[in-house]
């Protein structure tokens, strides 16, 4: 009787909580998980004139038997073409200069709010997150108006006397690179301060009560103990700087050459998508692996701790 | 005078626990620790008030309070966490002011034991001796040494969420002995062990201490594990230092109405001063319908409204009055708690106030046994009376 009347509540909750889950897993695989397969049926097909503008990987023929067409020619193409290999590292060192300048930029200001009073705490994260109230695209073309020869800076410079010609700023990496580090700077400093933010402070004490200076003890108790919220926000920063098209396009030169720029014009100005979804697959994989591999070293690290 | 202190002065050279125990009670032994007059104001609120204390070489020496007395702030003081904000203190002859509290020769366990939670066991002992730059070979005896010490040798690879309660403790223990301090601080070492693992855990601190020699200051809110470890007491209140002693005298005469409150079970007369000699003093007390002789003198005047304290240890219950016109009531007995070595008795006098007497169980079938509702008389001797103030 009284584990019937137990049993019943008990189902509920399983049921309730599957119900939960279920939501974000039926819109992973119909938002994600099939355009990912699409995508990486197209990859595998032939260019053609049409619509679509690729050959089916399979057909039925008239004789009732299945016509099967795969090629691996686009990623051979992807291979052979330097193009490619030179946009993909020229993406990944522009991601990996930006993802360490916002890490300089971000840890201070992530550091200052998490060691702030609680008052001006909230009104900093406020001013962190304020900028994304604006549209992304506004905020990229405001950095053309501060940055252009007749810009904002260059007037107040010339203004001030402290340079007599305009400095070209616009359409160089240095332009690019601000466009990117000011775009994602919020994505550094939040998991960085969400990270900081629960440091036991106690641990800072005991470290300068055992003769550390309160440097060597940032060095050695913060740093480390921060190393969570400095990966979760490279990756967030690193990840999409990697694909980033619009800055480059925008703020960047023409010879700066990035992988989603590569893709755009493989897709919408040459129309071939089975090359530009090869593109989108070879760059995913370049991303996923090392994530991947990371999390195992990770896994493998907190079950090595355990079993000792 | 200085015979008696050359010679307490050759036994503290041996070491013995008695000697060490003598060392305080000199005038001629210096001070290790000097706090004179040192307050703290964190803006309109003083957490400590012109507290000004002598601690010597070799003490086990604890700061006894409620929460928000300011104990921990006068030991976070001596740490260099926070700097006085009048007074001053000195010590090893040495005033502390504006010295960092890395440079300072002090070493303190938290009291959650602040653990470095990324660091296995030995490298958190480590820790303190890596900071002087000491070559490796060095740095790994004198750890395996400390973690011989606190018996934690198989431990030595662990991760601090590894360990239990106590276990984390002794490395804690282990972490702020390696550099040999001569002083070490205690904020509630055994505050977060269960009742079992503390008492063990009393005895293996005092011992260690004896064994390195170090002076302990220990902050605590728990008598009990005062009145054990310590050797001497500061109670404080509100900011103050209320009383300093062993803890016997803190004990036996407590001073003020607090310390005699705060340490151990009391009962309370209020009362008027109405004879004052130097030998003795009377009390005319309403509390206890009748007048209480206690037997020393106190430096006030007749008609001074004081307290005498009894502790329920040394209160006599008896069928018959006793003999003698003083320190003695008629009352009912309102509860029996039976202990096993001990049982307590609420006592409801005719003056409507409740005492409490604690009588020890000498036999084992005590047919005169005192039940509910029984007419008892209560007293005691004049020398259990401690006359206390505020």
């Amino acid at each position: 009787m009284v584990q019937t009347s137990n049993l019943l509540p008990h189902r509920f909750v399983i049921s309730g909580r599957r119900l939960v889950i279920a939501v974000p897993c039926v819109w992973l695989l119909l938002f994600f998980l099939v355009p990912f397969l699409i995508v990486l049926k197209i990859s595998f097909a032939h260019t053609r004139l049409g619509v679509p503008p690729y050959t089916p990987l399979w057909e039925w023929t008239s004789q009732h038997t299945l016509h099967l067409s795969v090629t691996a020619a686009n990623y051979l193409f992807l291979a052979r073409e330097s193009l490619y290999l030179e946009a993909f590292l020229s993406s990944i060192k522009v991601a990996f200069i930006s993802t360490c300048c916002c890490l300089l930029v971000a840890y201070p200001m992530a550091y200052g709010i998490a060691r702030s009073s609680a008052r001006w705490r909230n009104v900093m994260l406020l001013l962190v997150v304020l900028p994304f109230w604006t549209s992304f695209l506004v905020r990229v073309y405001a950095w053309i108006g501060l940055l252009r020869n007749n810009g904002l800076i260059n007037n107040a410079l010339m203004g001030l006397g402290v340079i007599h010609e305009p400095l070209v700023m616009m359409q160089t990496d240095f332009a690019m690179y601000i466009g990117i580090i000011y775009s994602y700077l919020p994505f550094m400093i939040l998991p960085l301060y969400s990270n900081l933010e629960k440091h036991d402070l106690t641990l800072l004490e005991a470290a300068v009560n055992l003769g550390a200076t309160p440097f060597k003890a940032f060095l050695q108790i913060t740093l480390p103990l921060s190393l969570p919220g400095i990966i979760a926000g490279s990756m967030l920063v690193f990840i999409p700087a990697v694909g980033e098209f619009v800055i480059p396009r925008l703020l960047g030169g023409n010879e700066t050459l990035m992988i989603g720029r590569v893709l755009w014009d493989e897709f919408f100005n040459n129309r071939n998508w089975p090359e530009a979804s090869a593109v989108a697959m070879t760059l995913l994989l370049v991303l996923v692996l090392p994530i991947m591999i990371f999390q195992r070293y990770q896994a493998r690290e907190a079950g090595a701790g355990l079993h000792h | 005078m200085t015979g008696i202190a050359g010679a307490d002065m050759a036994l503290l050279q041996t070491g013995s626990p008695r000697a060490r125990e003598a060392a305080w009670k000199l005038s001629s032994t210096s001070a290790y620790i000097r706090i004179e007059g040192v307050s703290k104001k964190f803006g309109e609120f003083t957490a400590v008030n012109e507290v000004t204390l002598d601690i010597f070489r070799g003490e086990i020496f604890c700061l006894l309070g409620g929460s928000g007395c300011g104990k921990t702030t006068l030991l976070r003081m001596l740490a260099g966490f926070e700097p006085a904000t009048t007074g001053r203190i000195c010590i090893d002859g040495h005033d502390m002011a504006g010295v960092p509290p890395f440079k300072r020769p002090v070493n303190m366990m938290f009291q959650s034991y602040a653990l470095f939670p990324h660091m296995t066991v030995e490298n958190n002992i480590a820790f303190g001796l890596e900071q002087e730059g000491l070559p490796k070979n060095d740095i790994a005896e004198r750890v395996a040494e400390m973690l011989a010490l606190v018996k934690l040798d198989e431990f030595a690879k662990r991760k601090p969420h590894q360990l239990s309660g106590g276990q984390r403790q002794r490395v804690a223990l282990a972490r702020a002995l390696i550099k040999r301090p001569k002083l070490l601080l205690l904020d509630e070492p055994l505050g977060a062990l269960d009742k079992r693992l503390r008492e063990h855990t009393q005895f293996e601190l005092v011992n260690i201490q004896k064994r390195l020699g170090v002076t302990f200051v220990v902050v605590t809110h728990d008598q009990e594990e005062a009145m054990t470890l310590a050797t001497r007491i500061g109670v404080m209140n509100q900011g103050r230092i209320v009383q300093v002693g062993t803890p016997q005298e803190i004990y036996e005469f407590p001073s003020t109405r607090f310390t005699a409150e705060f340490i151990g079970n009391v009962n309370m007369f209020e009362g008027k001063v109405i004879e004052d000699e130097p030998g003795h003093v009377l009390i005319e007390s309403p509390d206890l319908g009748g007048r209480i002789h206690v037997g020393h003198g106190i430096a006030s005047a007749p008609g001074a409204a004081v307290c005498a304290a009894v502790r329920p240890e040394k209160m006599i219950l008896s069928r018959e009055a006793p003999r003698g016109p003083f320190n003695a009531a008629a009352g009912t007995v309102r509860e029996v708690a039976y202990m096993g070595d001990v049982s307590i008795y609420l006592v409801e006098l005719n003056s409507g106030k409740t005492v409490r007497v604690t009588q020890p169980n000498t036999r084992r079938h005590a047919d005169g046994a005192f039940r509910w509702d029984d007419r008892v008389w209560v007293s005691w001797h004049e020398s259990s009376a401690v006359v206390v103030t505020g």
